[in-house]
């Protein structure tokens, strides 16, 4: 093909099947054509399951575990890539073609220096010498707008924010000058505040270097900022593909509309009403105060993390708690299953106080209350089998063992919507969204009446969050379990809760109904964390004055965490000789929400 | 799915082959194992000649009809000396590696369940113990209490506890930090459970490992006793003191100094790959 008006990338006729062990082969992409112009951004968009990755690794050449491409063509630039043989694929990808994951922590070797795995690509493929390997490496982190493109290179993965080490995982991939660069959503897992700084430094590198670029994501608002074209995806056929203006202003399919419907901030599901006689409270505390270290003299840790918290879960409802990475929602989380005593407050369990230590808890309140972590993996014991795993809690709480047990597990399973097959596998035979199913089907072993969330869907794919999301939602319906469901992802939180409190700094700025999060005014906070979620313009990111993108993803300081309110530095609307002085009060606003500020209900409405 | 299929997929036994899940390596291995420590209890019995009998003015003879194994530098049968010495080196650096592996173990594993001032103590007590030269510390303590098969097995177990101590705590208080065992601490389960429950399953691979690389120096700490005369008294001795007491031999090649040499490689060898084989499901199961 030398025909000079060929696009740069040309995917025509693809196929992909998946195969369960045995069961008949499921088609995953139906004849999938598309092409892509040189520099041009191409954002395959479709919901959870449509196929987005699969058709995004098509274009490596890969086909994932248990999935093969059947038919079809995929060229890229001058390579027909299907028909690569499999040395020439291994060069061809990492070179021409590289990859941006959904986590960046997850392709770093942690032990070994940021710039030495940046470099990496260009000196395998001998592109380059490590001196001009670093120079241009420095050249990315400028252009990736990171902090300190000098030195950066020489920490170690640990030491840099997740979202700086999403943006040095896109030198990483561009380090080789590749033909194409793949972004699989490259900032699902970050924070909203800091997926605008990210997107923003993404989407200059690729203006400015020209890259042509494949952009996957579920997220129409993400996509608006950064593509030139989008194919939109449902159940791997291809439903429309235009120019991302012409997809937000005049969508033709009924598929595309539906979609964007649902990104239009709006809340998704019917807010379960909570029980009007106000029913004691499954879990109420007050005046929670914990954190690291010993404790000093006044009875406070030397390491403060969570100040003041107070809050009551109803039976049978969600709390959310929302906040950014570090802000002490797991050090909550562990407060209340007791793994780390609270240094004050008090916290109460169907009205009866319950004890800081989990050694000092009675087997009721220790059963009532479970826990599940963020990180599925090493959640499960990996020498025990699923159905082992499953027994613990069932002989620990209910002494039940043998059939009586083995009964119960293949329940628990079917909870949770596992096949009992997976019963005697152990949990490196699992995929991560399994896995989270056992840590679910664990916490429901003990038949609680609470269960804490601690971000359990942030470390798994979106399309297996979005369906863990759901079993949660059903578990609550079905049993009348209560959550504490703790995530960084403002959809998430809409998604399944009925109260929500808003974290920053270990303080509660605000809570309130779900629908706290839809109506201002709002604490300052609050409304920062939602105007960082993308709005579905193209110039929405445009729209954002540097100085606002600096204050939305500035970290905290140690200063700012003795400050009487520590949102001060970062505050549009702060009262210097007052919020720095005096420790804000809380305050009602009329809308149902609790508010700790400054302003009163009237000036923040006009400021926002 | 039937209630008879159901019950038969979560059955909790997991059906083994003969084999244990050894691979043939490992069969092989067993099996040697199993042979020599057959031929430790019953070796007296089969041998041809008493063990301190000089039998010939040949020494370091060949291997020949009257004498399989060849003579050593006395002139004594060296089959039936081999034969003898068998219980010797099996018997003290099993019972010492074992020793040394259970006392470690579990003062390892309280070391990081414990944490704080008994893991101090101990650790403190462990960096001093392998301070001491394990040739120097034998030395003084044969010294002062005799040698006798029990002082042996005391000795060499007592010197390899601080080696075993640091690996298995690194490793339990690794596993400690883990979510899973978060878990079970959340579910209200006291720490001797969660040892046993959470913990100690993780270890047993690198547990028998270091088991096997503990009897190795051991088999070569009993030898360099015997050298020292701190070792099994003659005209008893063990595989390494067979080795030592006939090097002379070794430059005309003499079986006297290889075939116990030989026993030694082939019974250290067949341990480690025993260890190494037996099956650890993650290679056993995954693809
Ligand atoms: N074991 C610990 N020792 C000391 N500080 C910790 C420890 N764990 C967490 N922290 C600190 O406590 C704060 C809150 O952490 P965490 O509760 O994990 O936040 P989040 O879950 O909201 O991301 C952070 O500043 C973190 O560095
Ligand atoms: S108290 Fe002051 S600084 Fe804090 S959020 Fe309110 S106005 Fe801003
Ligand atoms: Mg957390």
């Amino acid at each position: 093909m030398d025909d000079a008006a060929a696009p740069y990338v040309e995917v025509s006729g693809l196929c992909v099947v998946g195969r369960e062990d045995g069961a008949a082969p499921v088609p995953i992409i139906i004849d999938l054509n598309f092409a892509i112009a040189r520099g041009e951004v191409l954002a395959l968009i479709g919901e959870s399951g449509s196929g987005k990755t699969t058709a995004a690794l098509a274009l490596m050449g890969y086909a994932r575990r248990g999935c093969s491409i059947t038919a079809g063509h995929v060229r890229v630039g001058i390579t027909d890539v299907l028909a690569l043989p499999p040395h020439g694929l291994t060069a061809y990808r990492g070179r021409n073609v590289t990859y941006v994951a959904q986590s960046a922590a997850a392709s770093f070797n942690p032990s070994q220096r940021i710039m030495s795995q940046v470099i990496e690509p260009a000196l395998v493929h001998g592109l380059m010498s490590r001196g001009e390997a670093e120079d241009k490496a420095r050249m990315l982190f400028r252009a990736l707008a990171l902090p300190d493109p000098e030195g950066v290179g020489s920490r170690y993965p640990h030491q840099v924010s997740g979202g700086q080490l999403q943006r040095l995982m896109a030198a990483m991939a561009l380090i080789t000058g590749p033909d194409l660069v793949i972004l699989d959503e490259p900032t699902t897992a970050l924070d909203v505040t800091t997926q605008i700084e990210v997107l923003w430094a993404f989407r200059n590198v690729v203006r400015q270097l020209h890259t042509t670029a494949v952009y996957v994501s579920h997220d129409l608002p993400v996509v608006a900022q950064l593509a030139d074209r989008v194919v939109v995806l449902h159940g791997g056929k291809e439903q429309e593909t235009a120019p991302i203006a012409t997809i937000l202003h005049e969508a033709e399919h009924p598929y595309t509309r539906s979609l964007l419907a649902a990104a239009k901030p709006s809340s998704k599901v019917a807010s379960t009403p909570v029980a009007a006689d106000a029913k004691r409270d499954v879990l109420a505390i007050s005046g929670l105060v914990a954190g690291y270290g010993g404790l000093d003299a006044q009875g406070m840790p030397r390491f403060p993390v969570l100040h003041d918290i107070g809050f009551g879960i109803g039976p049978g409802s969600v709390l959310g708690v929302i906040g950014e990475s570090g802000c002490g929602k797991s050090t909550l989380a562990q407060v209340i299953a007791g793994l780390l005593p609270a240094a004050h407050g008090t916290m109460l369990l169907d009205g009866r106080e319950l004890p800081r230590r989990v050694a000092e808890r009675t087997p009721e309140q220790l059963q009532a209350v479970q826990i599940v972590f963020q990180m599925a993996d090493v959640a499960l014991n990996p020498a025990r089998t699923v159905a082992g795993i499953l027994a613990r809690p069932l002989k620990f709480y209910h002494g039940m063992r043998g059939a009586a047990a083995r009964r119960r597990v293949a329940e628990l399973l079917d909870m949770v919507h596992l096949s009992l097959q997976l019963a005697e596998r152990y949990p490196d035979e699992l995929s991560g969204g399994q896995k989270q199913r056992v840590n679910l089907a664990r916490a429901l072993a003990a038949e609680p009446k609470l269960i804490l969330c601690d971000e359990v869907t942030s470390a798994l794919d979106t399309i297996v969050a979005a369906a863990v999301l759901e079993l949660l939602a059903e578990l609550r319906r079905e049993l009348g379990v209560a959550l504490m469901f703790i995530s960084h992802d403002l959809s998430t939180i809409r998604a399944i809760c009925d109260q929500v409190m808003v974290l920053y700094a270990g303080r509660a700025v605000e809570a309130g109904p779900r629908a706290t999060l839809e109506s201002k005014p709002m604490h300052p906070y609050t409304e920062l964390l939602l105007a960082s979620v993308p709005e579905l313009r193209t110039d929405w990111l445009d729209g954002i004055e540097r100085a606002a993108l600096e204050e939305a993803s500035a970290g905290l300081t140690m200063e700012d965490l003795h400050r009487p309110c520590p949102f001060f530095r970062r505050c549009p609307v702060h009262l210097p000789g007052l919020c720095d002085v005096q420790p804000p009060p809380v305050q009602r606003l009329s809308k149902g929400a609790a508010i700790a500020c400054h302003r009163t209900e009237d000036e923040l409405r006009q400021a926002q | 799915m039937s209630a008879a299929q159901r019950t038969a997929v979560v059955a909790p036994v997991r059906r083994r082959s003969v084999t244990l899940g050894l691979s043939a390596t490992g069969c092989v291995a067993a099996l040697v194992v199993i042979a020599l420590l057959v031929l430790a209890v019953i070796g007296p019995m089969l041998a041809p000649y008493p063990p301190g009998a000089i039998v010939t003015d040949d020494l370091f003879g060949p291997m020949s009809r009257a004498h399989l194994f060849g003579t050593d530098y006395l002139g004594r049968d060296m089959l039936s000396r081999i034969l003898e010495s068998a219980r010797y080196t099996l018997g003290i650096a099993l019972p010492a590696a074992a020793l040394a592996s259970l006392t470690g173990t579990s003062l390892g594993m309280l070391a990081a369940s414990a944490g704080g001032l008994t893991d101090a103590a101990l650790s403190r007590a462990m960096d001093t113990l392998i301070c001491f030269p394990s040739i120097i510390f034998s030395l003084v303590v044969v010294a002062a209490c005799g040698s006798s098969v029990t002082v042996l097995i005391l000795t060499a177990g007592v010197i390899y506890t601080p080696g075993c101590f640091r690996i298995v705590r690194s490793i339990a208080t690794d596993i400690s930090a883990k979510d899973f065992v978060h878990a079970a601490r959340a579910r209200g389960e006291r720490s001797p459970a969660i040892v046993l429950e959470e913990i100690l399953p993780n270890m047993v691979a690198p547990i028998l490992t270091d088991f096997g690389l503990r009897f190795v120096f051991i088999v070569l700490l009993l030898s360099s006793l015997s050298f020292l005369g701190l070792g099994i008294q003659p005209p008893y001795s063990d595989w390494g003191g067979l080795v030592r007491e006939n090097l002379d031999g070794l430059s005309s090649g003499a079986p006297a100094v290889l075939i116990p040499a030989i026993c030694i490689a082939v019974l250290t060898v067949s341990i480690n790959l025993l260890i190494d084989s037996l099956p650890s499901r993650k290679g056993a199961r995954r693809g």
